[in-house]
Formats: C-alpha cells, structure tokens, sequence
C-alpha cells in the first residue's frame, strides 16, 4: 500500500530511526512509488512534524539532527533516481561554510550546516583551519550564494575580516552574502566587519540564511 | 594591609561519590586512554609521550598510554604547593584546607561601570577590572577576565598580564596563552618580576591553564605551551569543558569519563616532560542548551559537576581549578544569583582548591562589575556558612540562657555583643524597612555600581615601577609582528 509505506517513512524521521527510514525508502522506490512522492508525501511530512515538535518545545536539538540525518540517507538514494527523470527539487540557495584558518572548533559549525541542510539548503561543508583561498576557490566552484564563517576565539575572529577583505579585493563581495558565528562573535562585530548576517545558534542562523536569500 | 579572604577548613561537606564510584570512573578512564586514546596534535608532545611507553598513531596524531604509565607519572605530581604572589602575604597555599575565588575569563564584551554601555573589550577594561578584582578581598587572584581585543592577536595574552601585574600583587593564573612564543615570553615577564628563572620556580607568581579539546583532544599550541610552562615550574592545568550532549556523552558518569582522560592525559605528558612539576586538575564541565546546542553556563548539571570533580582530582591528589560562578544570565539577576550560589556551594562543599568565574555573565562572555561585587558578596555568604555551627561551652552559652531565662531578651547581654560580629553581615542584601526602600526602589544592581564606580575612582594600588613595565612591554614587542 503505497500511502501506507509514504506513513511509515514520515513516522521514522519521527521516531529518529534514520536506518527506518533509509530501508522504507528504498522499499517505497522498489514498490514503484516516483521519488518526488517519497520526497513530498513521507519524508517532507516527516521534517514538519519534527519542526513543529522542535518549535513547540516538545523536542530538542538531537531529534533534528537525527531526523535530518535520515532524510540525508533517504536523499542519497533518491538524488540519483530524480537525476535520471530529470527532476530536481527546488532550493532555497548555496551555502559554503567553514572554520576560518588557525581555528579547528568544529561542532557548533557543523550544526549550522546540518541545519542549513535539512532546511534545502545546498550547503558544501569546508570543515576547519579554511585557509582564505580555499574559502574563495570553492564558491567561485559552486557559485555559492552565502558563505558561513565560524571562528570560536578571540585570536581568530580576526580571520573573518580578513576573509571578507579578500572577497572584496576578488571582486567576489557584490555578489554574496556573509554570515558570521561563533561564541566570540556578535553583532557589533559583524556590523564592524561588514559582514551581513550573525545568529547565535543554528536554528537562528538558519531564519537569517532564509532572510538572506529574501525567504521569510 | 591588603587581605585574601578563602575558605578555610569547611566545617560542612557532602558526599557526591563513594570511594567505589570514584575507583570506576577512574578505571573506566585508563580503558578509555589506553583503548582509545587521545589526540596530541604536537610533534614534541607525541614525541615524549612514545618515548615514554604511549603507543603513538602518527596518522591520527592519537596517543594510546597504557594504564600503568599514566597512573606512575600521575605519581609524581606535588599534591600541594603554592601559588605565590608578588606580595608574599597574599600567597595561596594550595594545601588542601582552602578554597580561593578568582575572577572569570575570558569575556569579550563589558558592561561599562559608568554608562552601562554593552561594548567589546579593551586592555584598558583589563587593568581596571583587575583594580576592582585587586580591591575585592573575596578574590584570592586573578585570570585573565576579558579580552584584550584593541591588541594584536600573536600578543594579545601577554598585553593582558602586563596590564593585570600594572595594577595588582595578587596571584594570576592565566587562561589566554596558546602558544609555545607567547609561553616562553610570558615565562621571561614573569621571571623579570621575581628576579630570574630560578626565583620563580620557587615563588610562581603564574599559573598557567590551558583548554582541552574535547572529546578526547588537545590543541597543539595549548600542549607545547603547557610543556614551556612545567619545563619552567609554573603550576600548569589542563580544564576539560566536556559537555554533555555535543562533545561528550549526553550522561554525567560518561562526561566525567572524557573530560578525565583529557586532563589527566595532559598532566601526565606535563609530568613525563618535567618530572614533579607542580600541576593542577581544570574543569567546567556542562551539558548543552537542548534547545539550541549552546553552552550556556550554569544549572543541576554544572552544580553536580562542581561538587564531584573535587573528590575525582582528590583521588589523584592534585589541587584542583574548578569553574563555578559560570551562570547564563543575561544580567545580574535572580538566575546568575541562583547559579553562582549553588555551583560556588557545590564546589566548596567539596573543598575545591579554586574556584574560577567572579563577574562574567551570558556563559563567560560579558562582564558586570555589579556581577563582580555581587559575586564576591556570595563567596562571603559562604564563607560565614561554610564555618558551621561550633558546639563548645561558650557556644552553647547555657550561663547565658539562665541568666536570661524565660520571656527575657539577649539583645543587651555581653555575650551577645562578644559574639555578635562572627554574624554574616551583608552589603548588598536589601534589608531595610518597605518604605525606605519604596523611596527609590534601589538595590544590589545599583549599590554594587556605585561601589565599583568609587572603588574605580579611588583604588590605586601602588603602580608597577615603570623601568619594570618598559621591559615587560620590551619582552611582548619582542615577539609582535611588525
């Protein structure tokens, strides 16, 4: 019963059970089922329940990513199958994000990423210690609409600027936009930076990602 | 004569964790260092760490030490020592019988004392928090409280002593040195201070503590500057910040598990590197915001930690840096007054050598002179609780009672006034009458920043000699980039 396999794939982002869901999956695909209904009636229903229950209190950050980790498994097999009908989903936009250079602190980036992911967003992760030109190169590659920078100490924030300094001198400022975090990192100096947008956490970095991109 | 108030010889303890529990955290630990290993990423680090036994993943950068080697160089450390200053009478004898309070780091922004503007921080902000902190008897020394952003990055953390040593002869133990440059130009100030290497080894008026890198981690820069600093015999700790649900598992044993074996790891390499050297036990363990993924700073969680880290570094037998006061308050409020008094109580039951956290509010990020004076006012609650209730003859005062007797008063017996001034008395607690109070509705908030605005105005101690300052500044232009 194809609504019935749709359900249960909604419930296993739910539930958390990513293995579910990556299994039901592949069974909805195999029980001819088009890849666009699998996305739009179990898995999406699936993340808006898990968004609400997020939003209202009743569930915390682990359950997102969980649930975010078993659309990402459910994704990776039906990526390929839109592909070959010629089929893609619409996304809000292209986000490169990395820790800048001289900085390994990873975790609260990549929270960000995974948010910015599970929300569409096709988002390319450069990981930690970014050397400037690494920053540059890949969203030239990707022709990437946002860049993230991450910066966990007072000592390496000072890299942010230079990042965006160096936009600015390839020319490559006018058309991206800067988003800026990190423990240290706060309004006045993203203001003082000009960088153009800075949230506090991921769910927060997310609204200003979607702001950025004119998305309410 | 300037004064230290610590807690001595706490009359109340509690038991967090039996002996038994202790012994598995411990052993659970060794399994966990042995089996799995922990991250060195420093060739030097790696380099000691194999030559002495610990089998080394180059790849990976991951030491795995065998549980027989940690617990030996564990050995060797000093189980007391002190934490001199340059004023020998504010020395801190870390003998276990004491718990000292220092101030918080490292924030990045300040409210000011005189505006109450919200702005970034400046060396300038440095020196005049460490003037309040020096005037604060309830602050046995100093870290580094806040950031010296307006200097350059390869030297910001040696602006930042220079200017606390400016204005203050209490102890300082920084927080904000990560590199082997800076570490060796710090040793040099340091060293200047005392009047050579060898003085200083014997009146270490640094300590030094350097951040894990949880789970399971170190930075490398933390890890060579923490071996300059045994080489040099300052007293050396390494603070795991493990916290519950991000870099740590989401159960207390568990976190307790990870931010043990990064500490004691380090602290053995400190050992393997210079035998004996005097280290320290660091913690701040937490557990994340659920809802964000955020370190926030304070809660059940935290307060439990506070108290059972003491018995852990106990069971080594080497003082221990605990961070306390650390609330997520956004201001000076019934949170931050709620936190800062249960994790300092927590920590001090157990007799916490430090405690770590006067004066930051929002998880160690903002600084509140209010929150400062606020703070030390609770370390003084505590110390007047701490005292307990003495039972001898002239305590339980039964002369008194029958002379008194039934329907009597004790408000204008001698014994009365004897004992009066052992009380509590507070300086910012609201006590008075509601309709004095009604006038102008003021409180701790305000009292405690008028205090700090006069003690900002009128406390200046006896300045560094300005031929020892030009050199400090020599030493830190030494190693800036030009």
């Amino acid at each position: 019963m194809p609504t019935e396999i749709l359900s249960e794939i909604t419930q296993s982002l739910v539930d958390g059970e990513p293995d579910i869901t990556y299994e039901l999956t592949h069974k909805a695909l195999a029980s001819g089922i088009e890849p666009m209904s699998i996305i739009r009636e179990g898995l999406m229903p699936g993340m808006n329940i898990v968004g609400e229950n997020f939003a209202s209190g009743e569930f915390f950050l682990p359950d997102l990513i969980i649930a975010a980790e078993g659309m990402k498994k459910a994704m990776d097999v039906l990526e390929p199958e839109l592909v070959a009908r010629q089929q893609a989903i619409e996304s809000p936009g292209t986000v490169v994000i990395g820790t800048v250079k001289g900085d390994i602190h990873e975790i609260g980036k990549t929270l960000v990423a995974t948010m910015l992911s599970a929300n569409g967003f096709k988002v390319y992760d450069l990981g930690v210690d970014v050397p400037t030109a690494v920053f540059l190169d890949k969203i030239k590659e990707v022709q990437a609409n946002i860049l993230g920078l991450s910066a966990l100490l007072t000592t390496t924030m000072t890299m942010q600027r230079e990042v965006i300094q160096a936009l600015r001198d390839a020319g490559m400022r006018q058309t991206l936009r800067v988003m800026v975090g990190g423990a240290p990192v706060t309004r006045s100096w993203m203001n003082e930076i000009g960088a153009d947008g800075y949230a506090e956490d991921a769910m927060g970095a997310v609204k200003v990602a979607k702001e950025l991109m004119g998305i309410s | 004569m300037q004064k230290i108030k610590s807690i001595s010889n706490p009359k109340i303890s509690l038991n967090i964790l039996t002996q038994e529990e202790v012994i598995r955290i411990h052993t659970a630990t060794l399994d966990v260092i042995e089996t799995v290993g922990v991250r060195f990423p420093s060739k030097n680090a790696l380099e000691v760490l194999e030559a002495h036994g610990a089998i080394v993943d180059w790849s990976k950068m991951v030491a795995r030490i065998p549980g027989y080697i940690v617990e030996e160089y564990l050995k060797m450390a000093p189980p007391v020592y002190t934490l001199s200053a340059l004023e020998p009478e504010l020395d801190l004898p870390l003998d276990g019988h004491h718990s000292y309070l220092g101030t918080d780091g490292c924030g990045v922004e300040i409210l000011d004392a005189f505006t109450g503007e919200l702005r970034r921080t400046t060396k300038q902000d440095v020196r005049e928090v460490a003037r309040v902190a020096d005037y604060l008897e309830a602050i046995a020394f100093h870290w580094v409280p806040i950031s010296a952003q307006d200097c350059p990055p390869e030297s910001r953390s040696l602006h930042e002593l220079e200017a606390i040593w400016e204005v203050s002869k209490k102890h300082v133990q920084t927080e904000s040195i990560v590199t082997e440059r800076e570490m060796s130009a710090a040793v040099e100030m340091a060293s200047l201070l005392v009047g050579g290497r060898e003085e200083l080894r014997k009146r270490p008026i640094l300590s030094i503590m350097e951040c894990t890198f949880s789970p399971l981690g170190h930075d490398g820069g933390s890890l060579e500057a923490g071996m300059i600093a045994a080489q040099a015999g300052l007293p050396i700790g390494y603070m795991t910040m493990a916290s519950c649900g991000s870099n740590a598992p989401i159960t207390l044993a568990g976190n307790l598990v990870v931010g043990n074996a990064e500490v004691i790891a380090a602290l053995v390499l400190m050992e393997m590197v210079a035998p004996g050297c005097p280290v320290y036990y660091a913690a701040a363990q937490t557990a994340i915001d659920l809802r964000t993924g955020s370190y926030t700073g304070g809660g059940a969680e935290d307060f439990l930690f506070g108290a059972a880290t003491n018995v852990i570094s106990d069971f080594y037998q080497v003082p221990l840096s605990m961070g306390a006061f650390a609330t997520g308050a956004k201001e000076p409020d019934w949170q931050a007054a709620v936190d800062n008094s249960l994790s300092a109580f927590m920590a001090v039951s157990t007799l916490a050598d430090m405690l770590l956290g006067a004066g930051l509010l929002h998880g160690s990020r903002i600084l509140s002179y209010e929150m400062l004076f606020m703070d030390s006012e609770i370390w003084n609650i505590l110390e007047a609780t701490f005292k307990g209730i003495v039972v001898d003859d002239e305590n339980l005062a039964i002369d008194v009672i029958r002379e008194v007797g039934p329907g009597g008063n004790f408000l204008g017996h001698r014994h009365t006034r004897k004992h009066m001034r052992e009380h509590w008395q507070p300086t910012l607690m609201d006590r008075r009458p509601y309709e004095i109070w009604q006038k102008n509705r003021d409180g701790a908030k305000e009292w405690a920043r008028i205090k700090a605005q006069q003690v900002l105005h009128e406390h200046n101690p006896q300045p560094l000699d300005v031929k020892l300052q030009a050199e400090l500044l020599r030493i830190i232009a030494s190693i800036e980039k030009s």
